[in-house]
């Protein structure tokens, strides 16, 4: 099936990005507002697309759209196609959906910023790129996409680049995401020598013909850009900095839905994945690693902006465990992916909006009782906050409780280790999303007297609104009757649960997660409720909450892995640079000035000279000439 | 009488004039060892013509002849000019090339 | 000997005997050229050359080369050379001495070198080759044979040439021509200036070729047959000018005077 609108979804942000870069100050009484009709737009389109598809039988709802011919060498050829089918549209009514909510957020949150228009114009710039990479029918086209979204990522982490620490986070994100790229790019370069094509349905059919070293190569390649672009291990750090742009950012890119561009990516590329086991393997165990880093990290955090990142990067190793859990948890992974998209941007969104009535203030140590003064971005915060710890009948409960069910009945002593670390960060999200709560919202007030907490305008909470919503509803929406199980079941193959033997049945496995869950809770409450907190950090704690405060070293085991060596090998090359490299071209220049005054001796100047030495090249030509013809 | 004699003699002359532009400072005698190569090379086309049973050779012979007068007239001129600046028809007088 | 004579006439015709005297003639005058240290002598002995190579040109049934030789070159160009010998100086004679180090060393050798591998090349090349004459192309007499090729085959070289010849005709004129950076002095003003410097005298202009005077004698009485002065042979003009010079200083008696004044 094909369909002309597709390009629609792209074209429309992409265009009024552009009018809105262009148009210059003009365009700044009601920029924000095209920004936000052009998502909507996308939205409205994405949501026809939607129902058409719902009105065709499973087999024929992936539609496609050829734009032109884009690469054609040889017997090469890429064609610039988009391809939206069950797994495209879950991601493109995420990003069209949660992406207008935000804007119009934005439109009050960023009110005050003389950029505003600019920063609409990156916005709609994201949703296109975004848009770009969830359509493309093949690698090179999610490669435009995927390198759009990160300089989308690069520009809004930086908004605010008048501060030379924000500009650094952005350069920090870029980099670390170049890494990932280059993974991508490698990928895509062994797929076209192994099999001759980059494209999608090219890559299903040859696969099976492909040898399983091919195979695991791309799919580590693979893997790394994943971790780049999702924040996984070891690729991670740049995710907590990415909190310096500007709230919106972090609720839409730096959580609903760039940063689960790998674990779209893992997703689409089931059939190596499936086909390379021991790729598949990497995956779970950079997906467990994560979990528990992210976890970890998020329990030492006073800045609530990066526990909540923290908490992102966790929930994102969740679906990346569920990913590499092969045919039964990508369906699970998505999931995931979309109540996370949900609950996540609307405490992001919370979050920005305690922010806003808190003078910019992100230390939640200054919080406190702020239950009273923000009622509703209480209740929002609170349903996303159930959800995300996994609370019947909340989203998060629905997805999160089928991932550790997968893992642990991944077989072996693999599922057991697994469904272990499942559930331990379960707990751990438990204990830092409760410790979040109760430093926000309750207790007492500890902040500056200057703060005026004030519950923030309608357009600011109706977004929060609706997605709390999303994050009550949207589990129980995927789980009725496993809808989305079955309607992934085309794109992922799906062999259902029956292949694996169950470790414990389902309902002892939610309850042991539940169990847990209300350990951390409790833990959070006799730490923080119980005893008095205190405005500045205490400083006499235990070595290894020091370690877990810097992120776990992760930064410092970047520098000491990566930058003193490259640091290090940077001077080196600097002085053979300078030494040898330096040294032979001006050595050549020497040589050049020296043989040059010698050979000016030569050159008297003198007329009758010149004409003798005329006279013996002569003689030398008369010479060759005899020579030649002996 | 074989006709190659007067390629011989060509050749001798025209080496006897090369050796004078070499080694002869008058500005106006180095011309007159133009000349004289000039002319050796005029023997050698009149010789070939008549080697060859047709008249091309001296066609270019005549071609050559009016180049030279043309070259004298200028060469002179220039011979002229220089004397009046240098007070002096050396060619080793005139060695600004040098810087 | 009166055998190998006959024999002689017989082999080599008249031009090969022309040859053979003419030929050392002009190597000789050649190098001649080279060594003589006046300018002058290397010209005559350059028209002597070319004077050989026209007869040479007759023999070798180039009756127009050889005329054309005559007059161009030993009748213009020769001239030419001498004129501007006259201009820069005839009797300039030239140091034969070598200034510029190694520099006749190289030039020798390499003549040498270049005339003896031209020789042997000539020889290779042309050695056992039969002459085909001119008898055919000029049947129709020389200057007719060229004149058809100049004006048919070669009509655009012809043209290229002449066209050559005029621009440096040009050439020589703007060379040659001076630009005047002050006023030329008119003969009037010349004169002018002569009256008003000094005395009257000096306006009767020096004395001719010719005349031994130390000054001009326009002024200066005539001596009389016994060495003394005769005013009367001044114009009574100057005279009454008081323009006359004394002239007891070239009384004779006096003459080892003036020349103790001189």
């Amino acid at each position: 099936m094909t369909s002309n609108l597709i390009v629609y979804l792209i074209a429309i942000p992409l265009f009024s990005s552009a009018v809105l870069l262009l148009s210059g100050r003009k365009a700044n009484k009601w920029g924000h507002l095209l920004g936000t009709l052009a998502s909507a737009s996308s939205f409205g389109v994405s949501a026809y697309l939607f129902t058409q598809m719902l009105a065709q039988p499973a087999e024929d709802r992936a539609m496609t759209q050829k734009l032109f011919s884009w690469i054609s060498v040889g017997s090469f050829n890429v064609d610039a196609s988009l391809l939206l089918d069950q797994l495209s549209i879950c991601f493109v009514l995420l990003i069209t959906g949660v992406g207008t909510l935000i804007h119009i957020y934005s439109i009050s949150y960023m009110s005050h910023d003389l950029d505003r228009r600019r920063f609409f114009a990156y916005l709609n710039l994201f949703i296109a790129a975004m848009l770009l990479l969830v359509l493309g029918d093949s690698y090179l086209n999610l490669y435009v996409g995927w390198e759009g979204v990160g300089l989308a990522s690069y520009l809004l982490i930086g908004f605010w680049n008048e501060k030379p620490t924000y500009a650094t986070a952005a350069k920090k994100a870029f980099v670390m995401n170049r890494v990932g790229d280059l993974g991508l790019s490698l990928a895509i370069m062994i797929a076209f020598a192994s099999m001759g094509t980059v494209s999608f349905a090219g890559i299903k059919e040859a696969a099976p013909q492909a040898s399983t070293t091919t195979l695991t190569a791309i799919g580590i390649m693979l893997l790394i850009a994943a971790a780049g672009k999702s924040a996984q291990f070891p690729l991670q750090a740049w995710l907590g900095d990415a909190m310096a742009g500007p709230t919106p950012v972090s609720a839409l890119i730096h959580a609903a839905t760039m940063v689960t561009a790998g674990v779209y990516l893992i997703t689409r590329s089931n059939f190596i994945f499936d086909a390379a086991p021991t790729a598949q393997l990497l995956v779970v165990i950079v997906g467990a690693i994560t979990l528990l880093f992210g976890a970890v990290i998020g329990t030492a955090k006073d800045d609530i902006k990066k526990a909540l990142a923290a908490s992102t990067m966790s929930q994102i190793g969740y679906m990346t465990l569920a990913a590499g859990l092969g045919p039964v948890g990508y369906a699970f992974a998505i999931m995931h992916l979309l109540t996370h998209g949900f609950f996540k941007a609307g405490m992001f969104l919370g979050a920005g909006s305690v922010m806003h009535g808190m003078n910019d203030e992100v230390n939640m140590r200054k919080y406190g009782a702020l239950r009273k003064f923000m009622p509703i971005t209480f209740i929002t915060f609170g349903l996303g906050y159930l959800a995300i710890i996994g609370i019947p009948p909340f989203a998060g409960f629905y997805s999160k409780d089928m991932i550790i069910e997968t893992a642990l009945n991944a077989g072996g002593i693999k599922g057991i280790l697994l469904g272990s670390a499942a559930l331990f960060g379960a707990g751990l999200t438990a204990f830092y999303m409760t410790r979040v709560m109760i430093l926000t919202f309750t207790g007492t007030k500890r902040w500056d007297d200057d703060a005026h907490p004030h519950e923030s305008p309608i357009l600011m909470w109706l977004p929060m609104a609706i997605l709390a919503i999303g994050s009550v509803v949207s589990g129980f929406l995927f789980t009725r009757g496993d809808a989305l199980v079955h309607w992934l079941e085309p794109v992922v193959a799906s062999h259902g649960h029956e292949e694996h033997s169950e470790l414990l049945p389902p309902i002892v496995v939610s309850g042991i997660a539940l169990t847990i869950v209300l350990i951390g809770i409790s833990i959070a409450v006799m730490m923080y409720v119980r005893r008095p907190i205190e405005d500045v950090a205490p400083e006499n704690v235990s070595a290894l909450t020091r370690i877990v405060r810097q992120d776990l070293l992760q930064d410092a085991a970047n520098e000491a892995i990566f930058m003193r060596p490259g640091q290090a090998l940077t001077k080196t090359l600097i002085a053979v640079d300078e030494k040898v490299i330096d040294g032979a071209v001006h050595g050549v220049g020497a040589m050049a000035i020296g043989s040059g005054s010698e050979l000016r001796k030569s050159q008297t100047g003198y007329v009758r000279s010149y004409s003798a030495l005329i006279l013996v090249g002569a003689a030398a030509i008369v010479l060759g000439i005899w020579v030649i013809t002996q | 009488m074989n006709s190659a004699n007067y390629l011989y003699l060509s050749a001798l002359l025209f080496t006897i004039g090369a050796v004078g532009v070499v080694i002869r400072r008058n500005a106006i005698v180095v011309f007159m060892c133009v000349e004289l190569m000039l002319n050796a090379a005029n023997l050698s086309f009149v010789t070939f013509s008549r080697i060859n049973g047709n008249l091309d050779g001296q066609v270019v012979a005549f071609f050559t002849m009016v180049v030279a007068a043309c070259e004298v007239v200028v060469g002179l001129a220039i011979i002229v000019t220089i004397y009046r600046s240098r007070r002096s028809a050396s060619v080793d007088d005139a060695n600004l090339l040098k810087r | 000997m009166i055998n190998y004579a006959l024999e002689l006439g017989q082999t080599a015709k008249p031009e090969a005997l022309l040859f053979y005297i003419l030929a050392p003639l002009a190597v000789a005058a050649a190098i001649g050229m080279l060594v003589v240290k006046k300018a002058v002598h290397s010209a005559i002995l350059l028209a002597w050359v070319m004077v050989t190579l026209a007869i040479f040109y007759i023999a070798q049934d180039a009756a127009f080369l050889g005329i054309v030789q005559i007059v161009v070159y030993t009748g213009a160009v020769m001239m030419l050379f001498l004129f501007i010998l006259m201009l820069v100086g005839v009797d300039s004679s030239e140091s034969l001495t070598e200034t510029i180090k190694g520099l006749r060393w190289i030039a020798i050798t390499a003549s040498i070198g270049f005339g003896g591998l031209l020789i042997s090349l000539l020889g290779r090349a042309s050695l056992g080759r039969t002459t085909a004459g001119l008898a055919d192309a000029n049947s129709n007499g020389n200057v007719e044979g060229l004149a058809q090729l100049i004006f048919s085959d070669y009509v655009w070289p012809f043209e290229v040439i002449s066209a050559l010849l005029i621009t440096a005709a040009v050439g020589a004129m703007v060379l040659a021509h001076h630009e005047r950076t002050v006023k030329r002095v008119s003969q009037r003003e010349q004169s002018q200036a002569r009256f008003r410097s000094g005395s009257l005298a000096a306006a009767a202009g020096l004395p001719g070729p010719g005349v031994f005077a130390l000054h001009n004698a326009v002024d200066v009485p005539a001596l009389l047959p016994d060495g003394s002065p005769a005013p009367s042979s001044i114009s009574a003009t100057l005279k009454a000018r008081g323009d006359m010079l004394d002239s007891t200083q070239y009384q004779l008696d006096n003459n080892d005077n003036a020349a103790e004044d001189k």
